[in-house]
């Protein structure tokens, strides 16, 4: 037969491969991807990779303090990004402060994902009462600024970093359950679900089973976005000095703990985990806007 | 038309009860509310007097209706700090919050259309692909982080613009305002464009959206064959046709901004109520913090209100189709 003389070299398409063949079409979308990695890796290892441990009071030395950029201090080592007022190494500060704000912004993400997308499917899948009230909730949740929302909430609960990730949850979970109702509304009419109710397969299976891997496209897209969100929403938060305690500084703290010694021309203590913040806002966003072309079934050719 | 607005505004005033009762759990049942109404420095004897004054030993719905009927009279408790009607010391430093948000209004308007109508009207070069990747930063990028760079260029290395205050003040209708003198506009002027780079970036998006859909109508194309001139085209009969969605959405999005206003004042050390909220929580001078959250849901909720009306008013689509319902 000539089906099977069909030269080996061609390789089977498969969903995730021209998933992988179409994010990588765009030069920045790898790039910024790339650059994320590089960030998660740097704050995944940042105990065994910085020059100092900044939760450590005992290495700190205030004979260190508000070093300039390249300035070698009593322990020896060149601080190439400077040392703030508590003589804490700039560099190192930046890759712990990054690995808080990766955790707290990729975890609410994740928490708020997992609420608002289950809520959202039970909007869509029950109907009627159950899914108006749900909306409603949406709605409100939504006309109100997320600053504002997260301040409500911070300011009754008290600083610290669960509650940080209790106010994002509580702000972001809409946006998720809005995505995932209005897909699976659509997904809902399929034949598929259909015939798995014909199957009499229990509710729950559907649900998450059938249901949810097909709504999963926007809900990645959404989720990337949020990610981002979270983590500006958190640096806001810390800056506010209502966010992550003083002895575990996100990158927020950080900023906002060099900022009164910006005016007298020491910027590099405010100015570099702005950087280090700005570089990993703009890298998952350009990801996420990536990610939304290849997904949305519309702009397919 | 009556019945929308009736509902309309039923609806609101279910939000703001929800609202209401949010802020009261808040106080009353996760915090304690001795701690939170009533000042550490009180002695056994003023503190008892205080709870059966405030209604605390009542049960917890009673709570809620002296909570509410307090708050209806506009008293939110003294401010442990100041020492004043918490009211009060918010209303003494609304204008400059309002000032703010008004001056970011029109920035974002100055800059944005501007911006959009060129990137609508030419997409494809070089400029409307910069402008449209910008709003995409202005989207994405933190506003506090934005403001401290504008104080590092603008205030300490180039020394043009001061980085905190208000600034010299006039008083008009007895409340002072910084943009009536020369250095109150001076100081006023960068804690306004940061707190308008979000809304630049939106009025950016919404012009190049109308002005691109506006192009292709019929009575854009009747206008040119008419033989109108492109400029009057656009500034006459495109330009009219963009300004409904722009301006509605801009209004909405007031609440937003005053909200917003917290971090730029901090940031700038802007004396508004944003600045006063996060001083006080920082002093956990709570019923300001109460008063605060109760004041700006109440303005939130009206603004929205408002703006829904005005969008009735305006767009007979929405108006003929409540009347038919």
């Amino acid at each position: 037969m000539s089906s099977t003389a069909t030269p080996a070299k061609i390789k089977v398409e498969t969903p995730f491969r021209r998933f992988v063949s179409e994010f990588a079409a765009s030069k920045i979308a790898v790039g910024a991807l790339l650059v994320f990695t590089i960030i998660a890796l740097i704050a995944i290892l940042a105990p065994w990779i910085a020059p100092q441990n900044p939760y450590d009071l005992a290495v700190l030395d205030i004979m260190d303090g508000r070093l300039e950029p390249g300035a070698v201090g009593g322990g020896g080592y060149v601080h190439w990004l400077g040392t703030d007022d508590q003589g804490r190494d700039m560099l190192s500060g930046i890759m712990y402060g990054l690995r808080i704000s990766l955790l707290v912004g990729v975890g609410s993400a994740i928490i708020a994902c997992a609420v608002g997308a289950a809520l959202g499917m039970i909007a869509a899948y029950a109907g009627g009462k159950t899914d108006s009230a749900i909306m409603r909730l949406v709605d409100l949740q939504l006309s109100f600024p997320a600053i504002l929302a997260a301040l409500m909430i911070l300011a009754f609960l008290g600083k610290g970093i669960l509650n940080v990730v209790i106010a994002i949850v509580i702000v972001e979970w809409a946006y998720y359950a809005r995505t995932v109702r209005g897909s699976a509304l659509v997904e809902r009419n399929r034949e598929y679900i259909e015939a798995a109710r014909c199957l009499a397969l229990p509710s729950r299976i559907i649900l998450f089973s059938h249901l949810l891997p097909n709504c999963l496209p926007p809900l990645i897209v959404v989720g990337t976005m949020q990610i981002a969100r979270a983590i500006a929403l958190e640096a806001t938060l810390s800056f506010l000095g209502l966010g992550v305690p003083i002895t575990e500084p996100s990158l927020g703290l950080l900023i906002a703990n060099g900022f009164e010694y910006m005016l007298s021309g020491k910027y590099w203590i405010s100015f570099y985990p702005g950087i280090a913040l700005l570089v990993t806002i703009v890298a998952i966003n350009l990801v996420g806007d990536q990610l939304r072309d290849v997904l949305n079934p519309r702009l397919k050719k | 038309m009556a019945l929308y607005l009736l509902r309309r505004i039923m609806q609101s005033g279910f939000v703001l009860v929800a609202m209401s009762l949010l802020v009261f759990i808040g106080v009353y049942a996760v915090g304690d509310p001795i701690e939170i109404l009533i000042s550490p420095d009180a002695d056994q004897e003023e503190k008892e007097r205080a709870i059966r004054a405030l209604g605390l030993d009542l049960p917890l719905w009673q709570q809620y209706l002296v909570f509410v009927s307090r708050a209806l009279q506009g008293d939110l408790g003294r401010s442990f700090v100041f020492n004043e009607p918490a009211i009060q010391l918010i209303l003494q430093r609304m204008p400059a919050t309002l000032e703010l948000a008004f001056g970011s209004m029109i920035i974002a308007i100055i800059i944005g259309l501007p911006l959009g109508l060129y990137a609508g009207l030419r997409p494809d070069t070089w400029g409307s692909k910069t402008i449209m990747a910008g709003s995409i930063l202005g989207f994405s990028l933190p506003t506090f982080w934005v403001g401290l760079m504008l104080i590092m260029i603008f205030a300490v290395q180039l020394g043009w613009l001061p980085s905190t205050g208000r600034g010299d003040t006039a008083v008009l209708f007895g409340i002072p305002w910084s943009f009536l003198t020369i250095d109150g506009l001076s100081h006023i002027l960068m804690p306004a464009f940061n707190l308008a780079l979000f809304k630049i970036s939106l009025v950016i998006r919404l012009t190049r959206a109308g002005v691109r859909e506006t192009m292709l109508m019929d009575y854009v194309k009747f206008a040119r064959a008419k033989g109108l001139s492109p400029t009057r085209v656009t500034f006459v009969h495109v330009f009219k046709n963009i300004l409904i969605p722009v301006v509605t959405v801009l209004g909405l999005e007031l609440g937003g901004t005053i909200a917003f206003s917290v971090v730029t004042e901090t940031v700038f050390a802007w004396p508004g109520m944003g600045k006063l909220i996060i001083d006080s929580i920082n002093v956990l001078d709570r019923p300001v913090i109460v008063a605060y959250l109760l004041m700006i849901v109440v303005m939130f909720i009206v603004i929205n209100l408002i703006v829904d009306i005005v969008y009735t008013l305006l767009d007979p689509r929405v108006r003929l189709e409540s009347k038919g319902t």
